[in-house]
């Protein structure tokens, strides 16, 4: 496999690997290094990729992957920080939501979700992946990703609800 | 679009149980002029979950294979810290051996002739300690020519 073939297959998706490691780590620079090494990754298989049925799927487990040690070992790293970060930011949501435009509320809300209903939610609703492609790349079944993306939805739903009649009142 | 249909969707919705269809049927009443006041709470939700779809990656993929940049860069690693050797190496050497020199012949002149003198003298210092042994020998040669 050249370098154009290579690009041609990652082109449709690799934006939705950016978007995906920028659900999970937030800071896009650390989202646009996630996607590099993930791409970078599947460059070094490129002879294996033709096993995958969709390349695309196998990109976005690498990607969860990848997000998911990163995180972890930053917590290892630092976790009194990380808890000081927490509680910190729960006090200052609800006077960041007031100033914020409504769409940065939204992604305020979901990235304060826990990481398997952040990356269900960016699955479903952002990047629209049938529920069944969402089970193989969570490695859940299809069951437990509805109940999981219905909690989050419930959650940003309380959320916007929240913040909404506050904004009447 | 009635809104009763609407809002049995947003009921299925959130219980996990749409299809992308009828998502996608949400998402464009949600983003239409007219949304019921009493429903305007979502559309900043489904106008977000448009506008994050929109966020694209720009940087450049590097496709050259990592290892190889890392070839080069100890290559020339080892290029600089040779070349740092030979240059302080050889710093030293023209160093050592700078002795000093002296553009005036005459002033020349005098300093070689001291350093020749001291250099005689440190040698008559020798020659000197030799001459007891000549006597010692003289001595001998007196005694045992008989």
């Amino acid at each position: 496999m050249n370098q154009s073939e290579f690009v041609k297959i990652i082109t449709p998706f690799k934006d939705k690997v950016f978007r995906l490691a920028k659900r999970l780590l937030v800071s896009t620079e650390e989202a646009e290094d996630a996607t590099q090494e993930v791409l970078v990754k599947l460059w070094d298989k490129k002879n294996g990729l033709d096993k995958y049925n969709s390349v695309e799927a196998f990109a976005m487990t690498i990607t969860k992957n990848y997000c998911l040690d990163q995180l972890k070992s930053k917590r290892a790293g630092n976790l009194q920080i990380v808890h000081n970060n927490y509680t910190d930011g729960q006090a200052g949501m609800q006077k960041q939501l007031e100033d914020r435009d409504s769409l940065g509320w939204v992604e305020k809300i979901i990235d304060g979700l826990p990481e398997q209903q952040r990356m269900i939610v960016q699955f479903r609703d952002v990047e629209q992946y049938e529920f069944e492609e969402i089970a193989k790349m969570m490695d859940m079944n299809e069951t437990a990703v509805r109940v999981a993306l219905s909690r989050a939805r419930k959650t940003i739903r309380e959320f916007m609800t929240k913040t909404h009649n506050y904004g009447i009142g | 679009m009635e809104l009763d249909r609407i809002e049995i969707l947003l009921e299925k919705y959130f219980e996990g149980e749409t299809s992308i269809a009828e998502e996608n049927e949400l998402k464009a009443y949600f983003s239409s002029a007219d949304v019921a006041q009493h429903l305007e709470h979502y559309k900043a939700m489904f106008g977000y979950f448009s506008s994050a779809k929109e966020q694209k990656f720009e940087q450049q993929i590097p496709l050259k294979s990592k290892k190889l940049q890392v070839a080069w860069l100890s290559v020339a690693a080892s290029v600089v810290i040779l070349l740092g050797m030979f240059t302080f190496y050889n710093r030293n050497i023209s160093q050592s051996e700078d002795l000093g020199t002296y553009n005036d012949p005459e002033k020349a002149f005098e300093e070689t002739q001291k350093a020749l003198n001291l250099l005689s003298k440190n040698v008559n210092v020798g020659v000197e300690s030799m001459q007891y042994v000549n006597e010692y020998q003289q001595s001998k040669n007196l005694i045992f020519k008989n």
